[in-house]
């Protein structure tokens, strides 16, 4: 979010050999500078979160940037790395191997039962990282911004990321801010990249170690998040109380990694649900893969929404779940694990991997006959035959 | 969910299965077709097949209003949207159908085509109130079940003097589509099949009822049992089919007494009638033209049709040469037999009906069935 | 076009519209197109209208029919 002058508001002296400048200057904002407390504030009166609306001059780099940046942002982060108020956060080295993800939200609407495009952003890359077997450390966040987006709901936006940051126990270490004219983005595009940390010996789960006699679980019900944003969309309304999952699952995985169980390949099945993870698993482990419809959990009400939809829960999106593959051996144990944390009450064991040729995802209808789980063709789009 | 779930019963499906297999004579084979889409889509979902003996083979029939609409309908859409502004409303079954030029509505929407995908008329309607300065087309397709829904969208539309509103009206009919695969010359061309009896389509038939299947049975001496949607059903009507057949009856039964009388919902008929009238024929994508198989909207509500109101002319576009879609559709060839299936023709990419929409028979065999074409490497 | 689904009636509101529950999912769809129909009732609802009633007597009939093992003569094969 270019420079900084928060460190400087608390009374943290400027690093050594930076010039000073009084006045807050374009993009180059200058490290530091005098202590906000002494110096006269730069800003006439403050941000307007009632009323107020992003415009232009929130990007351009000059005052009003550097405004919405104080104010809002670095309010809500507040962290000893974005308070060294440079273009780039200076990070001690981690010890062990370094995982990096990065994700874009895009997600509309902005707000919906159970969260919001900033609690997700910070979960998504949270979970990209932790699914890796990383501990998270580090976030980027960069914004698009429409003009005239309200300031009240950038500001609950960035106070819910803020608040999900810091009960993961992540930082928020560096951002960036862009405005675009109306019309341009959906009100606030978020982009959060994420770094974390490996012990430097021990097994990489990867996509590509799942091997036949595998045991295929996941840590909860499915389709929660994909069918509380579609009750919220335009021409699809319904009063159902389905709720988002959106979680940050590194404390879980951290529970599962603990129990040390041969656990070949974590993922956190987003887009595409599922089947998509799945497929994705099978091909990049080069197996084949069979379900049992009546283990996989699907709350009563995603189940029915679904069908008022035509959709097909396998392929609806969650941000609060996990796909497990592990020896069979440590199935159990597993499991286990799973259901004694707050987010795998509804854990279960769903399949079993085995060899093909063809990487085809089979599954056992609760019904008793087979069918493919295959990859999405194109957007799901809702059946009405 | 009430009335579906005890209907999907996996305990209650192997009974029937056994019931099957023990009232299916081993000395002959059965072939029954499954008109309606939804039929061959719980078919493929369910994996109902596993369930039936080997003698009896379920033929996917052209009941899905997707699938046999012609790619020249859809670039009529597709012109109204890139070339007259119009606001397209459509059912999302239409969206990836492809059409001419590489286009389909979807790739239209992408080329800045107002295209919005709708759940119900009564959102195309509500469009069409909130933007009065734009033209707003219904893209209307389906069987007997979705057109009283269109016929009352364009009465409403009538009463409440909208002025930007229409309707490209594709409906077509049930009845006429199965007596055209019993009987027309292309049947003699690609071979007649020995279906032995028809499972009718659950919805249609609550909107027509049973008594227009009469005609069938009667001239052409197949049973037809009408189902409901759930697997359970079919399975229950398959039953009833092989019974007929044992017993040499050709009779209409109805084994989706829960929603289907004889009479059917005569309210939403007399709506239909009020609002369409037949066309003289219509091309149905695979089949070619069929008589008196389609409707178009009524001289009386003139100004909500499409095809009037924009001086719409079809233009007919043939299918791709290898595309097996009419010999499939009439049960004559099966999806494997199509040199083009799964290899240039996939659900991403579809070449003919049979592919385009997840009920059609190609697509539903490659969704969810077309491992069993691959000797199965694993058992569980 | 054959995706139809029975839920029940839970609101009658003028205008022939009603709120319908499947599974705890609740819609509003019209109801133009059939007569006679109260709070409680299932109907079979598609594309936003209901369609036709559901008559539970039929529905129990068609369930146990499922269960019926089959004719003297099968059972004599």
């Amino acid at each position: 979010m270019g420079d900084l002058k928060e460190g400087a508001a608390r009374g943290m002296e400027p690093r050594s050999g930076e010039p000073k400048s009084p006045l807050p200057m374009g993009r180059g904002l200058g490290g530091g500078g005098p202590p906000m407390s002494a110096a006269r504030k730069n800003y006439v009166r403050p941000l307007d979160f009632k009323q107020g609306r992003v415009d232009m001059s929130h990007g351009s780099g000059g005052r009003a940037m550097a405004q919405l940046i104080e104010e809002l942002f670095a309010a809500a982060f507040a962290n000893e790395y974005l308070a060294q108020g440079n273009d780039g956060a200076l990070l001690p080295m981690p010890a062990g191997r370094v995982v990096m993800a990065t994700d874009a939200h895009v997600v509309s609407p902005l707000f919906f039962r159970g969260g919001d495009i900033g609690c997700l952003s910070i979960h998504g890359t949270i979970n990209d990282v932790a699914v890796m077997g990383a501990q998270p450390l580090w976030i980027a966040a960069s914004f698009i911004l429409e003009e005239g987006y309200p300031l009240a709901d950038l500001k609950r936006i960035v106070e819910s990321m803020a608040a999900a940051a810091r009960e993961a126990g992540v930082t928020v270490v560096t951002g960036d801010t862009k405005v675009v004219e109306q019309g341009k983005a959906d009100g606030v595009f978020i982009t959060t990249t994420g770094i974390g940390t490996l012990p430097e010996e021990g097994m990489l789960l990867s996509g590509d170690r799942a091997r036949p006699g595998d045991a295929i679980l996941v840590s909860g019900t499915l389709g929660d998040h994909g069918m509380a944003i579609m009750s919220q969309r335009e021409n699809l309304s319904f009063d159902a109380p389905i709720v988002s999952d959106t979680a940050a699952l590194h404390g879980l995985i951290a529970a599962l990694l603990a129990t040390g169980a041969d656990l070949r390949v974590l993922r956190d099945p987003t887009r595409g649900g599922l089947a998509t993870t799945l497929n994705e698993i099978a091909r990049q482990s080069g197996v084949g893969m069979l379900l049992s419809e009546a283990a996989i959990p699907v709350k009563p009400v995603v189940a029915a929404a679904c069908e008022f939809l035509g959709l097909d829960p396998l392929y609806v999106a969650n941000e609060g779940k996990l796909v497990a593959i592990c020896a069979s051996a440590d199935a159990e144990r597993l499991l286990a694990a799973m259901r004694a944390h707050p987010l795998g009450g509804d854990a279960a064991i769903i399949g079993t991997v085995h060899e093909d040729a063809h990487h085809f995802v089979q599954m056992k209808t609760s019904f008793g006959g087979r069918r493919i789980v295959d990859w999405l063709t194109g957007e799901q789009l809702p059946r009405i035959c | 969910m009430k009335y579906v779930d005890e209907f999907r019963d996996g305990e209650v499906a192997k009974g029937l299965a056994t019931a099957i297999a023990a009232e299916a004579k081993p000395s002959r084979n059965y072939s029954f077709m499954e008109f309606c889409g939804g039929h061959t889509h719980a078919i493929s979902r369910y994996g109902v097949t596993d369930l039936l003996p080997a003698n009896v083979r379920m033929i996917h029939g052209p009941g899905c209003p997707v699938c046999v609409l012609p790619i020249g309908r859809i670039d009529l859409a597709i012109r109204l949207a890139l070339d007259r502004g119009v606001i397209l409303a459509t059912y999302g079954d239409t969206l990836r159908v492809p059409a001419s030029g590489g286009l389909s509505l979807l790739k239209a929407k992408a080329r800045g085509g107002d295209i919005r995908m709708v759940y119900s008329t009564a959102d195309a309607l509500k469009i069409a109130r909130e933007n009065p300065q734009r033209e707003v087309v219904f893209l209307a397709i389906g069987f007997e079940t979705t057109t009283p829904p269109t016929a009352l969208t364009i009465r409403q539309a009538s009463q409440e003097g909208l002025k930007n509103f229409s309707v490209l009206c594709n409906h077509v009919l049930t009845p006429s589509a199965i007596t055209h695969i019993l009987e027309s010359p292309e049947v003699r061309q690609y071979g007649t099949v020995p279906l032995d009896g028809f499972i009718g389509p659950a919805h249609v038939s609550t909107v027509i009822g049973s008594r227009p299947y009469e005609h069938f049975a009667e001239e052409y001496r197949k049973p037809v049992v009408i189902a409901g949607f759930e697997p359970l059903d079919v399975m229950q009507a398959i039953r009833m089919l092989v019974r007929q057949v044992n017993e040499g009856r050709a009779e209409v039964e109805n084994e989706f007494s829960r929603a289907v009388t004889r009479d059917g919902n005569l309210k939403a008929q007399a709506l239909v009638s009020e609002v369409f009238e037949l066309r003289r024929s219509f091309e149905w994508r695979g089949l070619g033209e069929v008589p008196y198989s389609a409707l178009q909207i009524r001289a009386a509500f003139a100004e909500f049709d499409a095809e009037r109101r924009y001086a719409l002319t079809y233009v007919p576009v043939p299918d791709n040469k290898a595309c097996e879609c009419g010999a499939i559709l009439r049960g004559v060839k099966k999806p494997q037999d199509c040199k083009i299936f799964g290899t240039v023709c996939t659900p991403e990419n579809p070449m003919g009906s049979c592919m385009v929409s997840s009920e059609g028979a190609c697509a539903a065999h490659y969704t969810y069935g077309r491992y069993k074409d691959f000797p199965l490497e694993a058992t569980a | 076009m054959c995706l139809a689904l029975p839920a029940q009636v839970v609101e009658i509101s003028g205008n022939d519209l009603g709120v319908v529950d499947l599974g705890g999912v609740r819609k509003e769809v019209s109801l133009a197109l059939i007569d006679d129909v109260a709070i409680g009732d299932y109907v079979i609802i598609h594309v936003g209208y209901a369609l036709t009633k559901l008559d539970p007597e039929e529905a129990a009939k068609t369930l146990a029919l499922f269960e019926e093992m089959g004719t003297v003569e099968t059972q004599l094969q």
